[in-house]
């Protein structure tokens, strides 16, 4: 639903389906922002926002983390490891473009 | 009128800190009132007037005051209408604004004591202020409904909201963009943005990976302030914050808009509504509007200077004590005892330089009082201040409020004389009172002059002589008798006024002044003037001393005084006939002033050409020669008031602790050459005044 949302407002998406896949996309893509979940196999999203934060091209892409109303102290590890900024699921189109807009305006 | 019955400590300090305020913006109104002239158009003080009245308006809103709120209101009316050019200040709409602003302080202080204003109070300033608005606004009574505030509130919720937004350096870490949330921002309405450099490095230390800017802005929207917070949700942590809600712009889109497009300076430049925002609120928009001060409990200061004063002390024993060591010719730890000893005494400066105030808040009080006293006494009066921005212990500033109002009180209306007597004497109808202050080494000096007649110096030894003060057989110079309007229960008006000499004399003045540490002087010349001058020191917590040996003991001489030390020839000393010794130095003969005759201190040299004679000048410029025995070297001190601790002493303006743990005591020179007059005379009369030590 990301990815359709943010197609539809005209942003080209590339996707993956863990942290460590992102980190392969990173390698070789240069993009303006960074959306992930926390929950994902192989590599979480804390993770990959401390890997992406520890170096690299895109150690000052605004990065936001998917998070459940109730994932505060989510929040606070996502927050601690780089991230920018959130969004809280669920969530409308609309809330997903107004917070990525506040990051990384189109 | 009913106060709410919160009751809970929160509200306390809400009412509390209101009152606080309160007690600023009348002051500051006061002061504004005072440089306000008939037939200006000062804009700026009208609108520093208005602001006062409203926002002290705001707050009695808020805690139901609403005797306050609606006099407030009136009064803010007619300033209105004043700044915007709809009414001339002519003279009797000074003398109205004037009057309100005193029905209005009296309100606030009824309002802080708890107490409810009689519905009559004031009325008839009220009502003058309604004649003055003219037709329009039919006079009403001076208690309004409490209701009456709110029906004024614009129909528009547009708000006007302060927001200072203060990045942490590492905000750019996480990939924030200030820049972003500005934009976001503006989509919430009218945005005028201010940016703040100061944190800006110097480019050598320049970090392009820190955030340094910081920005302060003022959005007029109707959203909530929750939905400001909202745009700042992911930087909340990295930065620090205030969304203040500001005095709500009426619906003036004329008056607000410039204010906006002027995007450098975001100020509302006159909010003429009631503000809907609570006192803890408009406390904070008026305080964060200014980053530049804080307000800090005074107990919490004093302990500071205290704790410092102790760590002064600690660091001087400590440095002795090394210098009695066996180490003590080691660079390295020499070199970090000079550092501390720096450090401390830099340290202390910055803590005494918190308490330090401008006189200004008591000058600004008298260019009023000389208005309404001359006015009483029907006498033309102009006051000239000069060094309002002279810094001063802030307890200093508290006590002299009493004794300047007092002097120029009285110099007003027993200094100046009538128009008629002035322009017979050959002297301009207006009467000009010169208000001053400058600092003179650890010293403040405030005069108070008057280009009046100058003490009348038969009347002054007829009254004197009548109460008892003085015998009537003695001599007495023309300074002795000028001296005396500091007799206790002494005054000399003919006939006691409204306006002054109503028991309380310059003796009170006096006393206050001591108090301080200080003393107040006076010259007069007939038929010219008569002038006050208080010598009061800066501060009452720390002195730049000269610790001198005299036999034993150890005193302290204040070191602003000290001119030179020396030790003197044969040659220079000159017994004088009737008693007592000079010393010639260059040209000029300086009495010696033995401080072992003083004190009576045994043991100690007692020919000059033997010990050290240190130079001082006195306040009234003359000099001594101050016969010590040896000087020890200088330190800063911190003074310990025998007052408090024990009982005044003549001669003795306080004590120290010294390195070495004992204590010394801090001389007042200013007292010494009538102590040992009379020491001198003491011992005369028993036996031959060098034998007094022997």
């Amino acid at each position: 639903m990301v990815s359709y949302t943010l197609k539809g407002a005209g942003f080209e998406v590339l996707e993956a389906e863990d942290g460590l896949k992102a980190l392969g996309i990173l390698a070789n893509h240069r993009v303006d922002l960074i959306i992930t979940d926390i929950n994902m196999p192989n590599m979480d999203g804390v993770t990959l926002v401390k890997r992406v934060r520890a170096g690299g091209p895109h150690v000052s892409t605004p990065i936001l983390i998917l998070t459940t109303e109730s994932g505060d102290d989510r929040k606070a590890s996502g927050k601690a490891a780089g991230a920018t900024g959130w969004i809280v699921k669920p969530f409308a189109p609309e809330k997903l473009l107004s917070v990525v807009n506040k990051v990384c305006p189109a | 009128m009913s106060t709410p019955t919160f009751g809970s400590d929160e509200l306390a300090q809400f009412r509390r800190t209101f009152f606080e305020e309160c007690t600023e913006l009348l002051a500051d109104l006061e002061e504004r009132l005072g440089a306000l002239v008939v037939s200006s158009s000062d804009v700026e003080s009208l609108n520093a007037i208005f602001r006062a009245v409203h926002s002290v308006k705001a707050g009695a809103g808020a805690f139901g005051y609403t005797v306050l709120v609606g006099f407030a209101h009136r009064f803010e009316a007619l300033l209105d209408r004043l700044r915007d050019g709809k009414a001339e200040l002519d003279e009797r709409t000074l003398v109205s604004l004037v009057a309100a602003a005193d029905v209005f302080s009296a309100l606030v202080d009824l309002a802080r004591q708890g107490e409810v204003p009689a519905d009559d109070f004031g009325a008839d300033v009220a009502e003058e202020l309604a004649i003055l608005l003219g037709s329009e606004t039919a006079p009403r009574p001076a208690a309004r409904s409490p209701g009456s505030a709110a029906e004024e509130l614009p129909a528009s919720k547009e708000k006007t909201y302060r927001i200072i937004f203060r990045p942490n350096a590492e905000l750019f870490r996480r990939a924030n963009e200030p820049l972003y949330l500005l934009r976001e921002l503006k989509t919430l309405g009218a945005l005028a943005v201010d940016c703040d450099l100061s944190r800006l490095p110097s480019f050598e230390t320049f970090n392009a990976d820190d955030s340094y800017l910081g920005w302060t802005m003022t959005l007029r929207s109707d959203c909530s302030p929750d939905a400001i917070a909202e745009v700042f949700e992911f930087v909340d942590n990295e930065c620090v914050l205030t969304i203040a809600e500001a005095d709500a712009t009426e619906a003036k889109p004329d008056e607000a808009a410039p204010a906006i497009a002027a995007s450098s300076k975001p100020t509302i430049v006159a909010p003429s509504s009631p503000s809907e925002s609570k006192p803890a609120e408009s406390k904070s928009a008026g305080k964060t509007g200014s980053i530049s001060s804080i307000r800090v409990d005074l107990y919490r200061v004093d302990r500071l200077v205290n704790m410092v004063g102790e760590l002064v002390i600690a660091q001087a024993m400590l440095a002795q004590q090394f210098i009695e060591s066996r180490d003590h010719d080691d660079p390295a730890a020499n070199q970090g005892f000079e550092h501390l000893a720096g450090l401390t005494r830099e340290l202390q400066e910055c803590v005494m330089a918190i308490r330090m105030q401008p006189v200004k808040s008591v000058f600004s009080r008298m260019p009023r009082l000389v208005r309404d006293v001359g006015h009483k006494t029907g006498k033309d009066v102009r006051l000239e201040m000069a060094g309002e921005q002279t810094e001063v212990d802030k307890t200093v500033i508290e006590e002299l409020a009493d004794p300047l109002t007092h002097m120029i009180r009285n110099a007003v209306d027993h200094g100046i004389e009538d128009a008629e007597v002035r322009l017979a004497a050959g002297k301009p109808a207006e009467g000009v009172i010169r208000l001053s202050a400058q600092h003179a080494g650890s010293n403040i000096l405030i005069h108070v002059e008057d280009d009046g007649a100058g003490l009348d110096r038969d009347r002054l030894l007829a009254k004197a002589t009548e109460k008892g003060i003085v015998s009537a057989n003695v001599k007495l110079s023309g300074e002795e008798i000028d001296e005396l309007i500091f007799a206790p229960g002494f005054s000399t008006a003919a006939a006691v006024t409204d306006v002054s000499g109503r028991g309380v004399g310059m003796d009170v003045v006096r006393r206050n002044v001591q108090a301080l540490g200080g003393r107040v002087q006076v010259t007069s010349t007939a038929g010219k003037g008569t002038r006050f001058t208080l010598v009061i020191p800066l501060t009452l917590a720390v002195l730049d001393g000269m610790v001198v040996a005299v036999g034993w003991e150890k005193y302290i001489l204040p070191l602003t005084s000290i001119v030179e030390s020396f030790r003197p020839g044969r040659g220079q000393i000159r017994v004088i006939p009737g008693g007592g010794e000079v010393v010639s130095i260059r040209g000029e003969f300086v009495r010696l002033i033995h401080l072992a005759r003083v004190f009576g201190v045994s043991e100690a040299v007692t020919d000059p050409c033997e010990g050290l004679v240190v130079l001082i000048e006195l306040a009234n410029g003359s000099k001594l020669g101050v016969v010590v025995d040896e000087l020890i070297g200088q330190q800063q001190v911190v003074i310990k008031s025998l007052q408090d601790n024990y009982d005044p002493v003549p001669g003795i303006s306080g004590a120290t602790i010294l390195g070495n743990g004992r204590v010394a005591l801090i001389v007042d020179i200013e007292e010494l050459t009538r102590l040992y007059d009379r020491n001198v005379r003491i011992a005369d009369a028993t036996t031959r005044p060098m034998a007094a030590n022997a």
